[in-house]
C-alpha cells in the first residue's frame, strides 16, 4: 500500500440526526490509487461517511482535512449514489454530459471527452439512447461514465450495484476494476456485501451498527487484475470468512449499547 | 430494442380490436342517440321552437355560419389569450415561489382565494368596471391561472432527491438547477395543468359572456346562445351550444397531442402506445 499522505482523512468524526447518531468518533483515511470499501449492515452510517466526504451533508463533530488543505473543486470528485439517478428528459450523451454543462462547457466543447467517458464504460453506441430505453446494468453504467467525465481524483460509490441482479453485479465489478486500473483512480466504494467488498478492494472496512465507527480493518493482499478465476480461488474464500467473521462480531458489538 | 425475439401478433391485433372498439362505440351511442332524439321530436309532435330535431340543429348551423362562426373566432381568442396569459402568469408565480418561501407564503393564500370563489360571482363586479373583452378575459384568465400555478409548483417541488445531490456536487447556481433540472422535472405536470387550464379558460370565457349577455355588448358564441334563447331561435341556440362543445373537445384533444409530443420521449404517460 502507498506511504504518501492520505487524499482525505475524517477525524473522529461524528454525525447526529433528529433521532440518531449516525456516526461517532469516525477515524478514516483514503489514499492515492486506493480501493477501499465501506463495509457494514444498513444504517450504520457508511451512507453519511460518504456524504460528509462529498460536502453533501456537515459532520456534527470532528474533522475532514484535504491532502492540499481545502475541499477539492466541483469535478474533483465523483459520485455514484444506489439508484441510476439519471435525467429521464435528457440523452445518455446529455447526462454524462451534465457535469461538463455545469462547469460551462458546450455540447461541442464536451464532445470528446463524453465519448470517452461512455466507451470506457461500453455504452459508445448508446450515446442517443434515452435512460428508459437502457437496461439497469446499462443505466448504471452511464451513471458512472458520468462520475467519471471530469475526470476525478477521487470517486465516490454508494452501494452503486445493489439493485442489479448477481450476473450482471459481477460484470460491473469486473469492469469497475479495469477502469479503475486503467485510469489510476481512488475510490471509495459503500457495500453490504462481503463478497463484493472482497473481490473489490485492497482495504475493507468493517463498521458497528449505529453509532457507525471502525470495528476492524482489513488488507486485501490479492494481486490485480482479478477476474473470474480469483472469484472461486481458495483465496478469495478465506479472505470473505475473514471479513465476514469481523462483519459478525462488530454486529454483535454495536447490539450492546 | 436488440437481440430480443421478434414479437408474435397476437398483442398487436387485441390493441387494435381495442382502438377500433374505443372508437366505434361511442360513435354508435351518439348515433342511437341523434335517432331517438329526432323519433322522440316527431312522435310527441314537438314544436321546433321547443325543441329542434338534429336535422334543424345542423341545417341552421349551416345557413348561421357566417354569424356563428365570426363568434366562434371571438369566443376561441379570448380562451386562447387567457389561457397564453394563464401558462406565462402560472408558471413565472410559480418559479418565483420556488425561489422564495417568503413570496410563496404571501402570496399563495390569494391564489386560493381566487380560485375557490365561483367566477361566475366575480365576473357581474369585473363588468362594472372593466369592458366586456377585457371583464371576459379576465375570467377567463383567473380560472386557468390555478391550475397552472399548482401544478407547475408540484412540479418543481417533485424533483429526484439524489438529482439536487448532484447538482450540488458539481457547485450548480440556482439559475443552472431551476433550468436544468427543476423547469424539466416539472414538465410533466405543467402539461397536465395546461389541459385542465385549456378546458377552463373556455369555461370561463363562456360564463363572462353569458354574464355580461344582458349587457349586451357581447358577440361570442355563449353571447349567441343566450341571445337565442332571449329570441326563441332555439334551432340556433343548440347550434351554437354544439359549436362550443366541438371547440372544448378540439381544445382538449390539440393540449393532449401537445402534451404527448413534448413526452414521448421519455415519460411514462407516454408510453402505453409500446406495451
Amino acid at each position: 500500500m502507498p506511504a504518501s499522505e492520505p487524499i482525505v482523512a475524517l477525524r473522529r468524526v461524528g454525525k447526529a440526526f433528529a433521532n440518531t447518531v449516525a456516526l461517532d468518533g469516525f477515524d478514516f483515511a483514503v489514499r492515492e490509487r486506493e480501493f477501499v470499501s465501506l463495509l457494514g449492515p444498513s444504517g450504520c452510517g457508511k451512507s453519511t461517511a460518504l456524504r460528509l466526504i462529498a460536502g453533501l451533508s456537515a459532520a456534527s463533530g470532528g474533522a475532514i482535512e484535504w491532502r492540499d488543505g481545502k475541499k477539492p473543486a466541483h469535478g474533483a470528485l465523483g459520485f455514484v449514489f444506489q439508484e441510476p439517478t439519471l435525467m429521464p428528459w435528457a440523452s445518455v450523451f446529455g447526462n454524462v454530459h451534465l457535469p461538463l454543462k455545469l462547469a460551462g462547457l458546450t455540447r461541442a466543447a464536451a464532445a470528446e471527452r463524453v465519448a470517452t467517458a461512455l466507451a470506457g464504460v461500453g455504452l459508445a453506441e448508446f450515446a442517443r439512447a434515452y435512460p428508459r430505453e437502457l437496461s439497469g446494468g446499462m443505466k448504471m453504467r452511464v451513471s458512472i461514465a458520468r462520475a467519471l467525465v471530469t475526470a476525478p481524483q477521487l470517486l465516490l460509490m454508494d452501494e452503486p450495484f445493489a439493485a442489479l441482479d448477481e450476473i450482471t453485479r459481477f460484470r460491473l465489478a469486473n469492469d469497475l476494476l479495469d477502469l479503475w486500473q486503467a485510469l489510476g483512480k481512488t475510490v471509495v466504494f459503500v457495500t453490504h456485501s462481503v463478497f463484493e467488498s472482497v473481490f473489490l478492494s485492497n482495504r475493507i472496512v468493517v463498521m458497528t451498527p449505529r453509532p457507525g465507527r471502525v470495528f476492524a480493518e482489513i488488507p486485501i493482499d490479492a494481486p490485480y487484475p482479478r477476474d473470474e478465476s480469483f472469484r472461486t480461488s481458495p483465496e478469495y474464500a478465506g479472505f470473505c470468512r475473514r471479513v465476514s467473521q469481523a462483519l459478525a462480531s462488530a454486529m454483535a458489538s454495536g447490539a450492546a449499547p | 430494442m436488440t437481440g430480443e425475439p421478434p414479437r408474435t401478433n397476437e398483442p398487436h391485433e387485441v390493441g387494435r380490436r381495442d382502438t377500433v372498439l374505443r372508437i366505434a362505440l361511442p360513435v354508435a351511442v351518439l348515433a342511437l342517440a341523434v335517432i331517438a332524439w329526432e323519433l322522440a321530436v316527431r312522435l310527441t309532435n314537438t314544436p321546433a321552437y321547443q325543441v329542434p330535431v338534429p336535422g334543424l340543429v345542423f341545417t341552421t348551423l349551416l345557413s348561421d355560419w357566417p354569424i356563428l362562426s365570426a363568434s366562434l373566432l371571438v369566443t376561441l381568442i379570448t380562451t386562447f389569450e387567457a389561457l397564453a396569459l394563464a401558462v406565462l402568469g402560472g408558471v413565472a408565480l410559480a418559479i418565483l415561489f420556488s425561489q422564495s418561501r417568503l413570496v410563496e407564503y404571501s402570496l399563495y393564500p390569494y391564489a386560493v382565494i381566487l380560485q375557490v370563489t365561483p367566477v361566475i360571482a366575480i365576473a357581474p363586479v369585473l363588468l362594472i368596471y372593466l369592458p366586456q373583452p377585457a371583464a371576459v378575459l379576465a375570467c377567463a384568465w383567473i380560472v386557468a391561472f390555478f391550475p397552472m400555478l399548482a401544478n407547475t409548483t408540484l412540479g418543481l417541488n417533485s424533483v429526484d432527491r439524489n438529482l439536487v445531490d448532484l447538482f450540488t456536487l458539481y457547485g450548480a447556481s440556482r439559475v443552472q438547477v431551476l433550468v436544468h433540472l427543476r423547469l424539466p422535472a416539472a414538465l410533466p405536470h405543467m402539461l397536465a395543468g395546461l389541459r385542465i387550464a385549456g378546458g377552463l379558460s373556455l369555461i370561463g370565457a363562456v360564463v363572462a359572456e353569458i354574464a355580461a349577455g344582458s349587457a349586451g355588448a357581447g358577440s361570442g358564441l355563449a353571447y349567441r346562445i343566450a341571445e337565442s334563447g332571449y329570441r326563441l331561435m332555439i334551432p340556433r341556440m343548440f347550434a351554437a351550444l354544439l359549436l362550443l362543445s366541438l371547440a372544448g373537445i378540439a381544445i382538449f384533444f390539440a393540449l393532449s397531442l401537445v402534451s404527448h409530443l413534448a413526452l414521448r420521449r421519455w415519460h411514462e404517460s407516454a408510453l402505453q402506445a409500446e406495451r
